[in-house]
């Protein structure tokens, strides 16, 4: 039982972490249709300058320097880059921001080199958030923090499972980033504005606004998201220079599931993927041991066959891809998103 | 007044042919100039990167199409071919089999890319880019995990001497396979170059341009496109089948991220909006990736950088570049343009070197300390812990940078002065 | 050592020559050897690292440093951890005239490598190469793929377990134990061979569960540490090296898990510093060499650690150049065919004692280390990566302990007159 809702806070943390990533995507994306290649980069800068910023002056500090930092970066390369092929159209967009990304590369490996630096977390977030003891007779206990030892294996008789501080602290944060986005964009006036630039840009523009300064704010915004989860993402798990490799394409996923442009749809694919992922692992059960379940008999031949062995738990990083497939098979719009996209 | 400086043939089109004749002629000869194993290598490699980047250039340029997963098809080809190369050793058949594996993995590209084409092409522009990512990554990470097919971290591995020599040849040497691959690269490139003169090939221009109004005339879109990106992958597929013969191991990386990113980059930089663009991309792939990289370390951050200010201000790539100047020969303008062109080309180079010295003596700080401070850079050698050099290096680039802009500003306004008197000119011909 | 005035004349004779080597005069030649790994990326580090050993090495083994007296050259060749780049690279280093290529970064490619010596050197008589394998541990190199020009000097994964399992044997605390490997041929070899000789060696042990996970693409091991966790084992046995022994030990150590992990890499670059204090007592190692082990290695390994401000690890880099020196004045020759016949079978010593380049398989036969992660203290003092922590020496196993039969069936090419 603890097994499971460990697992289903690990999963949703994960998934959350996603979020705060595909949140910025999005942003950028229904804004000025042009998809960040190099947003996961800017999720590796962010969680390198934490790694670097927090040196200097401490982790807390960091936490509220970096995003500006990182989105400062971004607003900057919006201007003077994107601004400029923006007249050449989305497929020169979408180029330019995959080659910011080959860069931001190569000037990450450069500055701080190819190997992993110790990103660690502050004092504060070390520890555990809580325990889950699983007593023998069943019965499940709960203690914040990091239970007595003298109550957990080998000593007492509990199994503790501890659920790490870090990943409660990225859970708390995404929330709070969801709201404090929701109600920037529905409940100020600079969010009206952001909303109307959505739909009519060039109307937007006749009224007085300045809309390339609004878009160039917006990139800054989604890229100092991504900076955010790169301080948390960084510290928790690995700062490292494929970071952006292996969970950029994920995060392209959670964006093209939940439907291109939509918020909500990134929450809801980003959290399914997260959860999905994490449990994926646990399940051991293959092709030809549900066979053997249902009462279908295989020979042994059948059953040493490298198909019938093929345990879910193997095919857990392929989950997400295999989703986006079907997804685009099925429903082409994604989850939630709208039809003219 | 000039008299037209073109020429024209009837009935055969001599310009044509010429072309055609010298690329053949330098395909034949090229292994009696430069003949040593690595240099033929390097060109059979050129062969295969010609071929995998003309035909993704056949969804970018020619299409609108902008796929970041057009390694799979190249790569499920070598796959295919692999095995069918090892079957081949196994059923003893003649060696001239072996010249048929490009083909092999040509239709094993095809069949792909119509197991996939359905999903991929439902959409286009930024949404088709996405998709093409995802079913990248999924074959890729597939290809690590399903170990029966794709035989794991050791990949596949076969002979590609299946008996004894056929007229003497065997495939064992290497300048025999570099014939074979320059034979196919020769056929795919007349193919695909036929294919752009076909209505197909046209109807895709459109359908990059304008997919709303193809409509109206009556064809599909997505049916169109489904049908180029089938054919992309069947060329896709011969360039992979042709690296099954050289390479005779495949290994997951054939249908990665890294890969896909690759033939992009290069095509690009070759110039995706003419044919030949991508040839010339295909040349450089191979270049960068198997010399440069001996080079100097930071030839990846060269390339990001080479490649972000192309797509920034010239969209054409090199192709582009020589097309645009190639019209002003034509025109007979080009001469004037000689001090401009002297003046950039200087600076850019002050530029350019003084900046890769910066580059390389902090790529050199950062990896290479135990090797000593020394940095040979260019037939120099700069000390990295020398300030004197620092500054130097600083200076120069900062002046060049300046005159640079100098130089640019002047050239932009005789270029743009050109230009408007190369337009009145095209419209007074037409009117004439 | 004096030269006899026939040497002399002989070396004379060498300088002014040209290409062909008479076949025993090589006091003063320069040995050439490629070596091919990768130097960026994933593995960059590691492969720098071992780039660097071989050449402060070379430097220390050349000329008197060696019993055949020459000189030890290495060049360096970025593969990218990709089997196309590797034969690009023996390509140009053969058309450079280097006849010697090591490599041992991912079993796979040494595989590859295998395989395109053998085709290489059937097709191009006069122009053999032989494959010194310094780190790839895949068992089939030596069984199933074998060939006479492969030699390996790192002990094989079947070694290393054969190890392992003997002093897990003896440990009666030890009852449930967890596999998870990584998902390639490495991973699978790992997990095969610990089932088959515990089950040999202490039936009563229960295989509590087994996991293959992808390489180097989990970012996130807390999944896989619930499920050990959930499974009730005492004791994970790992092959994982790199940023996946790192991050599940990390992992583990952050959700509670209080068992031992007995691995392969714990101390190589980036998981000392990962391992930290917190995995005190709980980590063991099995390698060919560790340390703290006193003598001319350490002197070595301190000078390393200040020369490039890095650990040493790699030792089967002194094996292979021990191997090359002795095998070189056995056949009085630098030529790869003559070495190829002196390596095969060859007993030398080395920095671990007496060892043997088996004749049957050409697997190095060598004793093995069981460590353990602890603090530094009198006896053990070396720490890597300046963490105060260090592998400290639990057990020693003799080559025969540790040895493995093998079902190599060698050709052999004959040998030359």
């Amino acid at each position: 039982m603890e097994f499971f809702i460990i697992s289903l806070l690990n999963g949703i943390s994960f998934g959350l972490l996603l979020f705060m990533l595909s949140s910025g995507l999005t942003l950028i994306f229904s804004m000025m249709g042009v998809l960040n290649f190099a947003h996961a980069s800017f999720y590796m800068v962010g969680a390198y300058m934490g790694f670097a910023v927090s040196q200097i002056v401490g982790f807390w500090a960091a936490l509220l320097l970096v995003p500006l930092l990182v989105g400062l970066l971004g607003a900057l390369f919006e201007k003077y880059s994107l601004r400029k092929v923006h007249k050449y159209g989305h497929v020169p967009e979408l180029m330019v921001t995959f080659g910011l990304s080959y860069i931001i590369l190569e000037l990450v490996q450069l500055i701080w080199g190819r190997i992993a630096v110790e990103f660690r977390p502050p004092e504060l977030l070390q520890g555990s958030a809580f325990t889950l003891l699983s007593q023998p007779d069943g019965s499940l206990g709960f203690a914040w923090g990091r239970a007595a030892l003298e109550q957990c294996q080998p000593l007492g008789t509990a199994i503790c499972s501890l659920f790490p501080a870090t990943r409660a602290f990225i859970m708390g944060v995404a929330l709070l980033m969801l709201v404090s986005l929701w109600l920037l964009i529905t409940r100020t006036r600079v969010g009206l504005v952001i909303q109307a630039a959505l739909k009519h840009p060039e109307m937007v523009e006749a009224l007085g606004h300045n809309v390339p300064r609004v878009f160039m704010l917006v990139f800054g915004a989604g890229t100092g998201l991504a900076g955010l989860a790169g301080v948390m993402g960084g510290s928790t798990f690995v700062t490292e220079p494929a970071m952006a490799l292996t969970l950029g394409a994920i995060v392209f996923v959670v964006v093209v599931v939940g439907g291109l442009g939509s918020l909500a749809g990134a929450f809801l694919a980003s959290l399914l993927i997260g959860v999905m992922q994490t449990f994926a692992v646990a399940i051991d059960q293959s092709l030809g041991s549900m066979l053997l379940a249902m009462g279908v008999a295989l020979s042994a031949e059948a059953q040493a066959h490298e198909l019938m062995r093929f345990t879910l738990s193997k095919a857990a990083p392929l989950l997400p891809f295999l989703l986006l497939v079907l997804v685009l098979i099925f429903r082409p719009h994604g989850l939630l998103g709208n039809r003219d996209h | 007044m000039t008299a037209t400086k073109y020429y024209q043939f009837r009935p055969i089109n001599v310009g044509r042919w010429f072309i055609w004749s010298l690329f053949a002629l330098v395909l034949l000869l090229a292994p009696l100039v430069f003949d040593s194993s690595i240099a033929i290598s390097m060109m059979a490699q050129m062969g295969i990167a010609i071929i995998a980047c003309l035909s993704f250039n056949m969804l970018l340029g020619q299409g609108g199409m902008l796929s970041f997963g057009h390694a799979v098809y190249a790569g499920l080809g070598t796959y295919v071919a692999m095995h069918a190369l090892l079957l081949l050793g196994d059923a003893g058949l003649p060696v001239p089999a072996v010249a048929l594996i490009p083909l092999v993995g040509g239709f094993a590209g095809l069949f792909f890319a119509l197991l996939f084409g359905y999903v991929t092409t439902k959409k286009a522009g930024t949404a088709f880019a996405m998709i093409t990512l995802g079913v990248g990554e999924l074959i890729f990470i597939a290809s690590m995990v399903f170990f029966i097919f794709f035989g794991g971290e050791a990949g596949v591995s076969a002979d590609r001497v299946i008996g004894e020599p056929f007229w003497g040849i065997s495939f064992g040497p290497l300048i025999e396979v570099y014939y074979l691959i320059a034979v196919y690269t020769f056929l795919c490139v007349a193919l695909m170059f036929a294919y752009t003169r076909t209505p197909l090939g046209r109807i895709i221009n459109a359908v990059r341009d304008n997919p709303e109004r193809v409509e109206f005339i009556g064809y599909d879109p997505q049916t169109v496109r489904y049908l180029v990106f089938m054919i992309a992958g069947f060329f896709a597929g011969i360039a992979g089948g042709m690296a099954a013969v050289l390479f005779e191991i495949v290994t997951s990386e054939v249908v990665g991220p890294i890969r896909s990113g690759s033939y992009l980059l290069f095509a690009f930089l070759g110039g995706v909006t003419f044919f030949f663009g991508p040839i010339i991309g295909g040349i450089l792939m191979v270049l960068a990736f198997v010399m440069f990289s001996e080079i100097t370390k930071a030839w990846m951050l060269y390339l990001g950088l080479i490649f972000v200010f192309m797509v920034m201000y010239a969209p054409g790539g090199i192709a582009g570049l020589i097309m645009m100047n190639l019209r002003l020969a034509m025109f007979g303008r080009l001469g004037e343009l000689w001090a401009s062109y002297l003046g950039l080309g200087a600076t850019a180079l002050a530029l350019l070197v003084s900046l890769g010295a910066l580059i390389e003596m902090i790529y050199h700080l950062q990896l290479g300390t135990a090797m000593g401070d020394v940095v040979p850079f260019l037939g120099m050698s700069l000390n990295t812990l020398d300030l004197d050099v620092w500054f130097g290096a600083v200076f120069v680039a900062l002046t060049s940078f300046g005159l640079f802009e100098l130089c640019r500003r002047s050239f932009s306004q005789q270029w743009a002065a050109i230009q408007t008197d190369i337009e009145k000119e095209i419209k007074r011909r037409e009117t004439a | 050592m004096k030269l006899t005035r026939r040497e002399l004349t002989a070396a004379a004779l060498l300088t002014s020559a040209l290409p062909a080597v008479p076949a025993w005069a090589q006091r003063g030649e320069t040995v050439r050897i490629a070596l091919i790994d990768p130097q960026s990326g994933l593995m960059g580090p590691v492969g720098i690292n071992q780039l660097r050993s071989f050449q402060f090495f070379a430097e220390k083994f050349s000329g008197a440093g060696n019993p055949a007296g020459v000189r030890f050259e290495i060049e360096g060749f970025d593969n990218k951890l990709s089997a196309s780049e590797t034969l690009t690279a023996m390509q140009a280093a053969i058309g450079r005239g280097i006849r010697f290529i090591s490599q041992g970064n991912s079993s796979g490619i040494a595989g590859a490598i295998i395989e395109a010596v053998n085709r290489h050197n059937s097709r191009n008589p006069g122009q053999e190469v032989v494959f010194l394998n310094h780190s790839a541990v895949d068992p089939d190199l030596t069984n199933s793929r074998c060939s006479f020009w492969h030699f390996r000097f790192d002990a094989d994964t079947s070694m290393k377990m054969e190890a392992l399992t003997t002093f897990i044997r003896g440990e009666p605390t030890i009852r449930r134990v967890f596999l998870i490997n990584q998902n390639y041929a490495h991973g699978h070899q790992v997990a095969r061979f610990a089932k088959e000789m515990l089950a040999r060696k202490r039936p009563d042990i229960q295989i509590v569960g087994e996991d293959l996970h992808p390489l180097a693409q989990v970012r996130d091991f807390a999944p896989y540490v619930a499920k050990i966790m959930a499974s009730g084992a005492d004791s994970v046995i790992t092959g994982n090296w790199g940023s996946d022994l790192t991050l599940l030990i990390r992992a583990a150590n952050d959700a509670g898990y209080r068992g031992r992990f007995f691995t392969y890499y714990a101390g190589v670059t980036g998981t000392p510093t990962a391992l930290g204090t917190a995995s005190e007592g709980r980590v063991y190692q099995i390698a060919y060499n560790h340390y703290n082990m006193g003598g001319q290695m350490q002197t070595w390994m301190n000078e390393f650690r200040q020369r490039f401000n890095d650990d040493f690890y790699t030792g089967s880099i002194i094996h292979i150049l021990n191997a090359l020196g002795v095998a070189m004045q056995n056949a009085r020759s630098t030529n790869a065919v003559r070495v190829a016949h002196a390596m095969s079978g060859l007993r030398f010593n080395s920095f671990s004692g007496p060892v043997e380049m088996r004749r049957a398989d050409h697997q190095l036969q060598q004793p093995l280390f069981l460590t353990r992660w602890q603090r530094v203290d009198a006896q053990h003092p070396y720490s890597p990566e300046n963490t105060g922590m260090t592998l400290a020496l639990v057990r020693r196993f003799d080559a025969y302990v540790a040895s493995t039969p093998t079902s190599c069936a060698m050709q052999r090419p004959a040998a030359p007159v």
